[in-house]
């Protein structure tokens, strides 16, 4: 018993450490293998405490899922990275409702433990079912846009509700299969509901709750099956997810409860991703839209020693990126500073941009959040702006009762001349016109990105 | 036993909020990946359950086996991937200098 607590301590402290290490990018690296270490250490030991039960053919077992999930994880690209992470996500959690199912099925009739048990089949089945649906919408094979049925929230709250029910009943007189297959079925259902009516933008919000709950699973799991390892784990993981919910919540400008209740900030102007793709294919014409009276781009840019560039979810669509890296080495030879801004939900996951540019090969010591760049705004000579427009609309401090009243933006505004390489002018997710669009001190380049800005590029190699 | 199981919850979640609030904003996915990968502790559960497993319900903790393992290998290697590509020039305690 007392080993027991002690190893689980270390392993947890492992996982600990490990995270620790992922505060610097310099350490990040090997904070996942510490993690991935710690994780290996807690199989071998629960193997070799089992060991004498724990039949040959689970080696098999996790043979298949080690070859798969490395294959799975060689294979994916990195603009693919938030519907592998919501894949993976919907595994765990179904792996824990499947672990609570079959602790179900064999032992125990205490209150607590079964309780316990079947809440983790139920949050394990809506974290997958909830988790299949964001795959589809992401990898875009299916629901692209919100679909609200209705009575929607109705059916959504009652599903829960009727879950948990089940799972009461059942904790005080099991009758293991019928109750639970109840409890699982609604809960599946209630994920189905809850992923179905998101839209394009509020993905990184869902993606977290998500894994989030992914954790909570494994931790309840790990109670009914009295387990402290998975019980620890499993909080951890609990807990990231919930400050990646708060944290994309804050940054969009979204409470959790209006994004799941399938609150689309207009209804008027509802620009999804979806829609932005197909745009792409169709009109992707780039052009130059230059007032005589404003000076040339070659001027501006040539004229600018700091330079702050803003990408957003536009690039990463219009597959940009090498683009922009190509511009950022022409602005530097050209012996200009150039930083990049970097809003908290630019992408379709936390974080999402970061990982794209580093993969462009731009160095992250550039890479900049939004608390470090916005009071270097005032100083910059210029900001080239590119697929990014709610991030960057001053709206959000001036204009009253618009979706975006409040929220953070990258006061791009404050710098002495902005450059916006974006799709076309029509506003973002938010719907919300642009009030940079139409300033003095603002030039607009429309198009695709991946078209826009090389264009961009050769005009400052031949100028010079 | 639950008494150690509470106390290990609160604990892990407490300490975990401390440290994970202190990943910058840069690091944010490949912090999710990882925290995805942790999710697929469940392996140890799978495990334990294997044994005690009635004939019928063997399948269903095959399954449980395989996909957190899935979830557990997938997870830890895309974040591998992802870290290799962060790359800075500055060296260690270097911090970014303001625009004045």
């Amino acid at each position: 018993m007392a080993i027991t607590i002690i190893i689980a301590s270390l392993i947890i402290c492992g996982f600990l450490a490990g995270i620790r290490l992922m505060q610097s990018p310099r350490s990040a690296l090997w904070g996942n293998r510490l993690g991935a270490l710690s994780m290996l250490t807690a199989i071998i030991y629960t193997y070799i405490a089992t060991g004498h039960g724990a039949p040959t053919s689970t080696l098999i077992y996790i043979a298949i899922g080690t070859l798969t999930g490395f294959v799975l994880g060689q294979s994916v690209k990195m603009i693919h990275m938030p519907q592998t992470v919501a894949l993976l996500n919907g595994l765990g959690g179904a792996a824990s409702a499947l672990v609570a199912w079959v602790a179900l099925s064999s032992s125990g009739n205490k209150v607590v433990f079964l309780f316990t048990a079947g809440l983790a089949v139920a949050i394990g089945a809506l974290t997958f079912s909830g988790s299949v649906i964001a795959v589809l919408k992401l990898q875009g094979l299916a629901f692209r846009h919100p679909v609200n049925l209705k009575g929607h929230g109705h059916i959504l709250r009652l599903a829960i509700l009727l879950s948990l029910l089940a799972v009461i009943i059942n904790s005080f007189s099991p009758g293991y299969s019928s109750l639970t297959v109840i409890a699982a079925g609604l809960a599946l259902l209630a994920g189905l509901l809850m992923a179905l009516r998101i839209g394009g933008a509020d993905m990184p919000i869902v993606i977290s709750l998500l894994n989030s709950l992914s954790g909570i699973a494994a931790a309840v799991a790990g109670i009914a099956v009295e387990n402290l390892i998975l019980t620890g784990t499993g909080a951890l993981v609990g807990v990231a997810g919930l400050i990646l919910t708060r944290i994309m919540c804050r940054a969009m400008n979204r409470s959790l409860l209006s994004v799941l209740a399938g609150f689309v900030p207009t209804a008027k102007k509802d620009i999804d991703s979806g829609d932005r793709e197909t745009l792409d294919k169709e009109s992707g014409q780039p052009g130059v839209a230059e007032t005589p009276e404003k000076p040339t781009l070659e001027f501006i840019i040539n004229d600018a020693q700091k330079i702050i560039i803003v990408p957003g979810y536009g690039m990463a669509v219009a597959q940009a990126q090498m683009a922009v890296r190509e511009l950022v080495d022409t602005l530097e030879a050209q012996g200009k500073e150039v930083k990049f801004a970097i809003h908290p939900v630019a992408g379709r996951m936390p974080g999402h941009m970061n990982v794209l540019l580093a993969e462009a090969g731009i160095d992250y010591d550039k890479l900049l959040d939004m608390d470090t760049i916005n009071p270097q705004f005032e100083h910059a000579d210029l900001v080239i702006a590119i697929g990014a427009c709610d991030v960057i609309n001053p709206a959000a401090n001036s204009a009253e009762n618009t979706p975006i009243t409040g929220m953070p933006i990258l006061e791009a505004e404050k710098a002495r001349h902005i450059i916006i390489c974006n799709l076309d002018e029509k506003p973002g997710y938010s719907g919300v016109d642009n009030l940079l669009y139409s300033k003095l001190n603002v030039t607009t380049i429309w198009g695709n990105a991946s078209e826009t800005v090389p264009e961009l590029t050769a005009r400052l190699k031949n100028h010079k | 036993m639950l008494t150690s199981i509470l106390i290990i919850l609160i604990a892990s979640a407490l300490f975990g909020y401390r440290i994970i609030s202190a990943v910058p904003a840069l690091l944010h996915t490949p912090l999710m990946s990882g925290m995805n990968a942790l999710s697929g502790i469940t392996v140890i559960g799978a495990l334990t359950v294997f044994i005690s497993a009635p004939a019928e319900a063997a399948g269903w903790a095959a399954a449980a086996l395989i996909l957190a393992t899935i979830n557990v290998v997938g997870g830890f290697w895309v974040t591998e991937r992802m870290l290799r590509m962060f790359k800075g020039k500055k060296s260690e305690g270097e911090v970014e200098t303001p625009w004045q």
